[in-house]
């Protein structure tokens, strides 16, 4: 049994999306371990986005289960729940792969929107906070607080006057992070954070990553197609390749399966470039693609094409 | 006072800036008009008994001339050049001493808009042929600036355009309507008829926030056009049911209602009335003064409730609603709720300066609440900047006053098609309003968005990146 399998944070069995004939996702079964850095990858339309809206309650699953474990035992199921629920009770975040920030209001502003649940609990529903009662203040000086830590974390203290649709690329994807960090998750899913960074950005990022899952224990599931960062800071690797898993493991055991050289590069294809096509065909030079995902030269998006294929 | 200085500053910078190429300008501006105006306007052909000959009229084309020099200036000082001469470095004193002054006169606008409308009704006192009229149109105006107030929180904060808002308004009339004349006196007999406004307050109220409750329910799930059109919809339902209920309502009819009290005393010339209590003579300005005031009242408690949302956690999400409806989903808010309380607000104050419209005429009948009071409602909130209050004062001084205007244009009548009125080109001046604005200010007279939270400094947010909403 492997190490996320034991007291999984989320457990995904069965999952199934259809959109009228399309099947999306096919029998998807993964576990994401508690304070792991889960990686969801593969080819582009594998799929991976619409297994987060799935487990986010943006999409409602066609089959299958989502179960969400906090650590103090509540479970929750996820295929059940309304999306904003979701966040507010079952404590799962999500960033979007084009990001969405509020860009009219602040940095702060958008930290304190996120904070929103606490926060309106503690204005007793606006009523108290018309009045302007102490209780609510207190807890808006906590909030503040807490998006400043935040702030701090993504090094945009500087920046929190600022719009939020003032900041450049890079910044506006450590917002979005911030922002999904203040409604306080136990699962933190991000649509590839990486997107557009450069290589500082990105190592910047991986420690962020870090942080978060060692400092404030919060089990992380990311879609990336960065290697540097899937392969830097991923605790276990799940690919899928047109809806379906081919491979799940340790980064070490994904570089070398050749399910995933195979959606990933290749096999057979008139177009593909000549050392792939050397590779497929050569069994020993497997390796050699394969050193350069591990060693960090991919910069985003895999080569691979396959026939048909968008 | 400050604001002159400012206007000569720029004006002579644009000079030394330009003047010989302004000189250029507008001698070619000159001669260009000339050329065009001699055949159109200075050689006149006319038929004299079968001979065609030419009159000239020279003047008059000089006095074209001279108004299209005079426009052009305009143009070169105050609207084409301003931009390049504040970034020229050796004006960069004046331009900071300029948004200095435009910083402190924002600032204190609030104060001094505040000020000067609780201390306005003195005024009519200087003016005794002008007052009624005159506080009449305050009245008139401040209703309007309180319905963009309500609908500012449906439309500016969280982006939910609705075009049925009058719908609220004639809930908050019809409400304090029936209730004061039949079911008040029914349950509490007639002696409750002076009070009735006030009781009556908070109930159009409540009645106007569940009926944008119940608008809202089916409504939750359309956006941006289609969102509109069922908004727009619900308005004409109400107003149809208005008319056609007829023994609910009392149909196109209307229904007399009992005017506004001084808390139970009549503006009346008889005994027992405000004027005998107070032992002061008889004058129907106390009537106007004393409206005025609750209007005022009723509007800056409109005014400072919002100002207090917004910064409460419904406030902001209301505006992340407007920004990002997936991000505020994703972010746990429920939208449903936040939706329907943006609804039930914004109504609520329709309902409340419905209820005083209705005790301020002395009478409801649903010809008060046709489409274009929507329209126009919503003309004075989109003018006046999303999201803006001040906006909206200044947006509704415009459009409802520019409305009065066109009551007092006689000279119009000899222009227009005889036997047309000049107030039923009233519309005009909303047109010429929307005109102006979307060439000079397509996001309202104010843009720019205050932040309601802030760690070290208070910066307002540029209209580019705030969003519209999508409905």
């Amino acid at each position: 049994m492997q190490d996320w399998s034991k007291d999984p944070e989320l457990q995904v069995q069965h999952l199934t999306m259809r959109f009228g004939g399309l099947t999306a996702i096919g029998d998807l079964s993964f576990d994401a371990g508690r304070k792991q850095i889960t990686a969801l990858i593969g080819p582009n339309g594998a799929g991976k986005t619409t297994v987060f809206n799935c487990i986010t309650g943006f999409y409602k699953p066609t089959e299958g289960l989502i179960k969400l474990r906090h650590p103090d035992g509540k479970e929750f199921l996820l295929e059940r729940m309304d999306d904003f629920i979701i966040t507010q009770k079952a404590k799962v975040a999500r960033t979007f792969q084009n990001i969405r920030l509020f860009s009219g209001m602040t940095l702060l502003e958008n930290l304190m929107v996120a904070q929103h649940n606490t926060l309106m609990r503690a204005s007793g529903y606006t009523i108290g906070g018309i009045f302007g009662s102490g209780h609510f203040k207190r807890a808006e000086n906590e909030a503040i607080e807490k998006s400043k830590y935040w702030l701090d974390k993504v090094n945009l203290t500087e920046r929190a006057d600022d719009a939020a649709g003032d900041l450049p690329y890079g910044a506006q994807r450590r917002l979005e992070i911030a922002r999904a960090m203040c409604t306080s998750p136990r699962l933190l899913c991000l649509d590839e954070p990486a997107a557009g960074l450069n290589p500082r950005e990105s190592d910047e990022l991986n420690k962020l990553l870090l942080s978060i899952r060692d400092d404030h224990n919060i089990a992380i599931l990311l879609i990336e197609h960065d290697m540097s960062v899937v392969m830097g800071i991923s605790d276990h690797i799940v690919v899928l390749d047109y809806g379906r898993k081919i491979a799940d493991g340790t980064p070490n055991e994904i570089k070398n399966d050749p399910a995933v050289i195979r959606a990933y590069l290749g096999v057979e294809e008139e177009e593909t470039p000549a050392d792939v096509v050397e590779a497929a065909v050569n069994a020993p030079a497997v390796a050699a693609p394969v050193k350069r995902i591990a060693a960090k030269a991919e910069p985003k998006k895999p080569v691979a094409k396959k026939g048909g294929r968008k | 006072m400050s604001v002159a200085p400012k206007n000569n500053a720029v004006a002579q910078d644009n000079k030394s800036l330009t003047t010989s190429a302004l000189t250029k300008d507008l001698l070619s501006t000159a001669i260009i008009t000339f050329l065009i105006l001699t055949p159109i306007v200075a050689l006149k052909t006319t038929m004299n008994q079968g001979v065609l000959t030419i009159s000239e009229r020279w003047w008059m084309t000089f006095v074209f001339v001279a108004i299209v020099v005079g426009v052009r200036l305009f143009l070169h000082l105050f609207v084409w050049h301003k931009a390049p001469s504040a970034s020229t470095s050796t004006r960069v004193a004046v331009a900071a001493t300029k948004s200095n002054i435009t910083e402190a006169i924002a600032k204190n606008m609030a104060t001094g808009l505040l000020i000067f409308a609780i201390v306005f009704p003195i005024f009519t006192f200087f003016h005794p042929i002008w007052d009624k009229r005159v506080m009449d149109l305050a009245v008139y105006i401040m209703i309007y600036i309180m319905l963009g107030w309500g609908l500012n929180v449906v439309v500016g904060l969280a982006g939910l355009l609705d075009l049925g808002y009058v719908a609220f308004y004639a809930v908050g009339a019809y409400a304090y309507a029936l209730l004061s004349t039949v079911y008040f006196p029914q349950w509490f007999g007639t002696g409750i008829i002076p009070w009735a406004f006030y009781i009556t307050l908070p109930f159009a109220g409540l009645l106007a926030a569940t009926w944008g409750v119940i608008l809202g329910f089916p409504v939750l799930r359309l956006r941006g056009d289609y969102l509109a059109i069922v908004t727009l919809a619900f308005g004409e339902m109400i107003r149809l049911v208005l008319i056609n209920w007829f023994s609910f309502t009392n149909g196109p009819q209307g229904i007399e209602v009992p005017k506004i009290t001084f808390f139970g005393l009549k503006f009346k010339d008889e005994v027992g009335s405000f004027s005998d209590f107070f032992g002061i003579a008889f004058n129907r300005i106390h009537a106007y003064v004393f409206m005025y005031y609750v209007i005022l009242a009723m509007a800056l408690a409109t005014y400072f409730v919002t100002k207090r949302l917004r910064r409460l956690p419904i406030g902001r999400a209301w505006e992340a609603l407007r920004e990002d409806e997936i991000a505020c989903r994703s972010l746990g808010i429920n939208t449903t709720t936040t939706k329907l309380t943006a609804f039930a607000i914004g109504a609520m104050f329709g309902g409340f300066a419905g209820s005083f419209f209705a005790a301020r005429q002395g009478f409801v009948s649903p010809e008060s609440f046709v489409y274009i009071e929507s329209a126009l409602i919503l003309a004075i909130v989109v003018l006046g900047g999303l999201g803006s209050q001040i906006g909206i004062v200044f947006s509704a001084i415009a459009i409802m006053g520019s409305f009065e205007l066109f009551r007092e244009m006689d000279f119009m009548k000899a222009v227009l098609p005889s036997g047309s009125e000049p107030i039923q080109f009233r519309m005009l001046a909303v047109g010429l309003a929307m005109v102006l604005m979307m060439r000079f200010r397509p996001r309202g007279f104010v843009t720019r968005r205050e932040p309601t939270v802030f760690l070290k400094e208070k910066k307002s947010v540029s209209a580019d990146l705030v969003a519209e909403g999508h409905g």
